[in-house]
């Protein structure tokens, strides 16, 4: 374990925290320790970086530094103190005084946090006039001024909008906005980009560093990205399971890490691929999508004249940012969105446009897996009813024959056997995704429709699913079309791409050729806004951008 | 204490005490009740005595044993009718969020049309052509209750449709029964017991009123609503008669509102799902 940098205790510390513990603590007796023995010293105008994957405790660490905690959690030990107060000897009413002027914080989903039945404006000065610490006037001058900085559209009028009437990464920013307005000591990101597409995080990234230069802010920065926070942190501290596991500056981290877990997470993160070999291409495709469109009643298009082909082993990989139509892509290939033009073939064979026209043989062969393993599984379903169900559905095999063959999944996906009459509930998120898998294989589908089956997920365990689907494609030689916003994973598994921008193929072909100069303006765009581990990525960015903004700007404002 | 590992409240113990209490009465009224609810066994308005402890009615029959067989009553009716409007409801409530489309559109305004009247009114016009038969009374309000239980089983449903795993189970095929009866009644079953409760109240009430304004229960069977009808007139006389029916009623709705809020705290806090 590193040692934390040894300091004296100087002004320029504006956060202490010394030996954090916080536990969970209900009716039921004692829970589980989130957050065991942390410590940290932050500086004026300093950023720390608090990386982990879920359950690390970060978020955590984050709230208690206000002196909160989520429900049934109590902070249980150790000091946290800001400037000469020890927040945990302090009353509530003292504890609500400092949050917002003194400490903000900035939530990882900005939609969920904004009321949507007030301006931004009011609600960006509301804390600031509330406590007191400005009158309206000079809150709503420091706001607009604060809009400008953060390069918002028209920043003199922004506020007299809705949160629904600005984007997602807008929103972000003027929550980044909201907790400036009073001009806090200490700012407190929580994984404020994850909800983000890439071109829109490096947006809210510059800006959000540009902010805190300026300010001269301290800054706790919470994320699972180890690239992301390579951008912003000068220190950068591991967590996991509430321990911290490695405390240094960013360089050494990322460059030079002592411990096997970071070395783990980092070697994930700039993980080399091969891209795999394609499948041969005499052979027919399984799927062919010629030409469809297709749109929601009363919208407009949301994907037009699309076409792909997925043969037999294949990984086709679909990427492209929210609204792009990916996913529509996959609702009308099922038959959940009916076609409104051309037409999606199975093994040559056209499918009628509806589910409910297509014969059960048809929907046994082409399979899905979904993006979030909680929903997608029902919670009251023990694992032999869940992956049991197709086999008897679409085989009609007895009881026992069901049973074998679950057992037999499970042994595939690397589940303990004695699983098979746990719910669905009581599984971990990784867990539950390979129970997925194992239903979606039930089924023995020739293809898999795979929706972004690794984002909501932690990176290590996102890392191993991957894994998993391609050793079954090795054995079993299932294809796979590959929804995804990532551009890693594309590289890793897929040996075909299809770039999707607003409802059209940009680009298509194999990996290697449509990842490699020259590039389609918008694959250009996609590949250079992934953060990579270098401290200096986002500045180069940045410079590349400036230099061809109007291009740049031109191809996202597209039709 | 604890029962299915969640801990009992004070007011949750009291509401169980209440209601095994009531629902062993309405068991066993034959064993427990010393005389016949309709025979007359004495004069009219005899005072409380060793022999009849609480005196005796209008006609001279024991109000202790006419309160016992009016538990039944009331209790067991109240029964009927909640399972058989939570059979009517949850069924076309699922249905309706399952099915979606011109189901949905017929079921819904179908209920918005027996909402939009007075329930008491329409029980009260039926009741009145048809006549009082216990079949009638059942059927009746069934009907009519199984309207809000359609509104709370069609939301709860829709919520529960719209989630991934209902998409899984239609790419795979299912049918509708599959999904109503497999993925999304038991994920319904939380809210739709709570509710239970709830309604046995109202229903149980609503037979009281029923029957104190002579729709309902039909002499000379007892229950509770009835009893206070028959009696009400003796407490211009400084007779405690029509308190007994009248507590009961209170303190049976007092005990399952109790059991129901507990139900409903632990609903809301969640079973603690495996993370």
């Amino acid at each position: 374990m590193s040692d934390t940098p040894d300091t004296k205790r100087d002004d320029h510390i504006v956060l202490d925290i010394q030996g954090m513990r916080v536990v969970v603590r209900t009716d039921a007796g004692h829970g589980p320790v989130l957050v065991d023995d942390v410590s940290l010293q932050l500086r004026r105008g300093e950023v720390i970086g608090l990386i982990g994957e879920s359950g690390a405790g970060k978020s955590t660490i984050g709230l208690a530094t206000m002196g909160y905690t989520r429900r049934d959690c109590h902070i249980v030990g150790g000091q946290i103190i800001f400037g000469d107060t020890d927040i945990r000897a302090i009353t509530l009413e003292e504890r609500r005084a400092l949050r917002g002027p003194k400490i903000a914080y900035i939530a990882q989903s900005a939609a969920a946090s904004f009321n949507p039945a007030h301006t931004l404006m009011e609600q960006v000065c509301e804390a600031a006039v509330r406590h007191g610490v400005m009158k309206p006037a000079e809150a709503r001058s420091a706001a607009v001024a604060l809009f400008r900085e953060l390069d918002l559209p028209s920043p003199d009028t922004i506020g007299s909008r809705y949160p629904h009437q600005v984007s997602g990464g807008q929103l972000q920013r003027v929550m980044a906005a909201m907790a400036m307005v009073a001009k806090p000591d200490i700012l407190i990101f929580d994984e404020p980009t994850t909800a983000l597409d890439v071109t829109t995080q490096v947006e809210c990234l510059a800006a959000f560093r540009k902010l805190i230069r300026e300010h001269g802010t301290a800054a706790l920065y919470i994320t699972h990205d180890l690239a992301v926070v390579a951008q912003i942190a000068d220190r950068i501290m591991v967590l996991r399971h509430g321990k911290m596991v490695e405390f240094g500056d960013s360089r050494q981290i990322l460059q030079d890490p002592k411990e096997d877990y970071t070395r783990r997470l980092v070697r994930e993160r700039i993980a080399g691929h091969q891209f795999t070999p394609q499948a041969e291409e005499s052979e027919a495709p399984i799927l062919q999508v010629d030409h469809v469109s297709a749109s929601y009643p009363r919208k407009p298009r949301v994907i037009d004249d699309v076409s792909l082909a997925v043969r037999k082993g294949d990984t086709v990989a679909v990427v492209g940012e929210s609204g792009s139509g990916k996913s529509t892509l996959a609702r009308v290939i099922t038959g959940l969105l009916p076609r409104e033009a051309g037409d999606v073939r199975f093994d040559g064979e056209s499918l009628p446009p509806r589910l409910k026209d297509r014969s059960i043989d048809q929907l046994r062969r082409a399979q899905m897996i979904y993006q979030m393993p909680d929903v997608a599984l029902n919670p009251q379903h023990t694992l032999l009813e869940t992956i049991g169900r197709p086999v008897a559905f679409y085989f009609r095999r007895s009881r026992e024959e069901v049973r074998t063959r679950v057992v037999e999944l499970l042994r595939q996906m690397d589940l303990p056997e004695h699983f098979i009459t746990r719910k669905t509930s009581e599984l971990s998120g990784g867990q539950k995704q390979r129970v997925s898998i194992a239903r979606a294989l039930a089924a023995e589908p020739e293809l898999i429709i795979c929706d972004e089956v690794t984002s909501a997920l932690d990176q290590l365990v996102g890392e191993e699913i991957l894994r998993l689907l391609k050793k079954l494609q090795d054995e079993l030689g299932v294809a796979y079309l590959f929804i995804t916003h990532d551009l890693g994973t594309v590289k890793r598994i897929a040996n075909k791409v299809v770039v999707m921008l607003q409802g059209k193929v940009v680009a298509s072909g194999e990996t290697k050729a449509v990842f490699a100069p020259p590039y389609h303006p918008y694959t250009e765009l996609l590949l250079s806004s992934v953060p990579e581990m270098r401290p200096e990525w986002l500045d180069e960015v940045l410079a590349r951008r400036a230099a061809g903004a109007a291009a740049t700007a031109a191809l996202l404002r597209a039709p | 204490m604890r029962i299915l590992g969640h801990k009992l409240t004070v007011t949750a113990q009291i509401g169980i005490a209440i209601v095994v209490i009531n629902l062993f009465v309405a068991l066993f009224a034959p064993l427990i009740a010393p005389f016949d609810q309709a025979t007359p066994v004495g004069d009219a308005w005899a005072d409380p005595s060793a022999q009849h402890w609480l005196g005796l009615d209008n006609l001279g029959r024991d109000l202790l044993s006419r309160l016992i067989y009016g538990a039944r009553m009331s209790i067991g009716l109240s029964l009927i009718i909640t399972a058989l409007s939570f059979l009517i409801g949850v069924i076309t409530g699922f249905s309706a969020a399952v099915i979606g489309g011109w189901v949905d559109q017929l079921l819904s305004r179908i209920v918005d049309l027996l909402l939009s009247m007075p329930t008491l009114i329409f029980a009260f016009v039926i009741l009145s052509v048809l006549g009082s038969a216990l079949p009638v009374l059942i059927v009746t309000i069934a009907i009519l209750d199984s309207t809000k239980v359609f509104r709370l089983a069609r939301s709860v449903a829709v919520t529960i449709v719209s989630l991934e795993f209902v998409e899984a189970a239609r790419l795979r095929g299912e049918g509708w029964w599959w999904v109503v009866t497999r993925e999304v009644l038991p994920n319904a079953i939380p809210p739709l017991t709570a509710e239970f409760g709830l309604r046995f109240c109202f229903t149980f009430l609503f037979i009281a009123a029923l029957s104190f304004l002579g729709l309902g229960v039909q002499p000379p069977d007892a229950d509770w609503g009835s009893m206070v009808k028959d009696y009400r007139d003796m407490i211009n006389f400084g007779s405690a008669a029509p308190l007994y029916p009248a507590g009961a009623i209170a303190i049976l709705t007092i005990g399952v509102n109790f059991v129901v809020d507990w139900m409903l705290a632990i609903h809301s806090r969640g079973q603690g799902e495996g993370a």
